[in-house]
């Protein structure tokens, strides 16, 4: 298992290499990147800055994925999270998984996203035309954890 | 277990993004105040501060508490060396 927060970008390819390298049982890796849109709720976002609570991230999402092996037949994980000042289009969040067959790494990268998003101790703020604003927790956020349940 | 003395039962506490900003600082060293045993203890401590504390922490207020940096709920115990951490509903990914 691979957590890292780090203001560095990083590049998907060499993340999956390295997430398979040297285990021919891997059959599937499943991927999701997520990325800063210019759009949210209507305004114009120029730039986001990512706050964490350093030492509990990491502890958190090493709980998350120890919560996904207990589901899921799965080789390797890594997770990588960007903090510090983000422009639209930027990458923030790498989550990918390895494992034998399609079905589970599809799944557990879907958990692990949704866990992610409502228990990873990480915060937004916005830059608008209307000024900087911290960013709410979404209610479907908690809807999409909560269908693992 | 470990005697209480008042010089050393102290917390140390966190806040984090907008109650970060509202409270005008990222932490503090608690001396553990006389009643305050648990997080609901604290977080009404800390409401009698009056101002944006008892504005950003009032009941029914999202607010997210840790303690050790474990997600914790009202009944959660306090003491002496814990860190405590306050913060609104987490927006990451």
């Amino acid at each position: 298992m691979t957590v890292r927060v780090q203001t560095e970008d990083f590049d998907l390819a060499d993340e999956v290499a390295a997430l398979r390298r040297g285990n021919p049982k891997v059959g599937a890796v499943a991927c999701f990147v997520g990325v800063v849109r210019d759009l949210n709720e209507g305004d114009a976002v120029a730039q986001m800055t990512l706050e964490q609570y350093p030492g509990m991230t990491e502890k958190s999402i090493e709980k998350i994925i120890d919560e996904a092996r207990g589901r899921w037949e799965i080789y390797d994980v890594i997770v990588i999270h960007r903090v510090g000042t983000l422009a639209p289009t930027d990458q923030i969040v790498l989550v990918a998984v390895s494992s034998a067959h399609r079905g589970e790494a599809f799944q557990a990268c879907e958990f692990l996203m949704d866990y992610l998003k409502t228990r990873a101790p990480f915060w937004k703020k916005e830059e608008t035309p209307g000024g900087s604003r911290w960013v709410d927790a979404r209610a479907a956020d908690d809807q999409a954890a909560a269908r693992w349940r | 277990m470990k005697p209480t003395d008042p010089q050393t039962a102290i917390v140390q506490i966190l806040y984090f993004a907008r109650l970060r900003e509202a409270f005008g600082r990222a932490d503090e060293a608690l001396v553990l105040p006389e009643g305050v045993g648990d997080v609901g203890s604290l977080r009404r401590f800390l409401i009698g501060r009056g101002g944006a504390w008892a504005l950003e922490l009032a009941e029914g207020r999202a607010v997210r508490i840790a303690v050790n940096q474990d997600m914790a709920d009202a009944a959660t115990p306090v003491a002496a060396g814990d860190e405590v951490a306050f913060f609104p509903p987490v927006t990451g990914g």
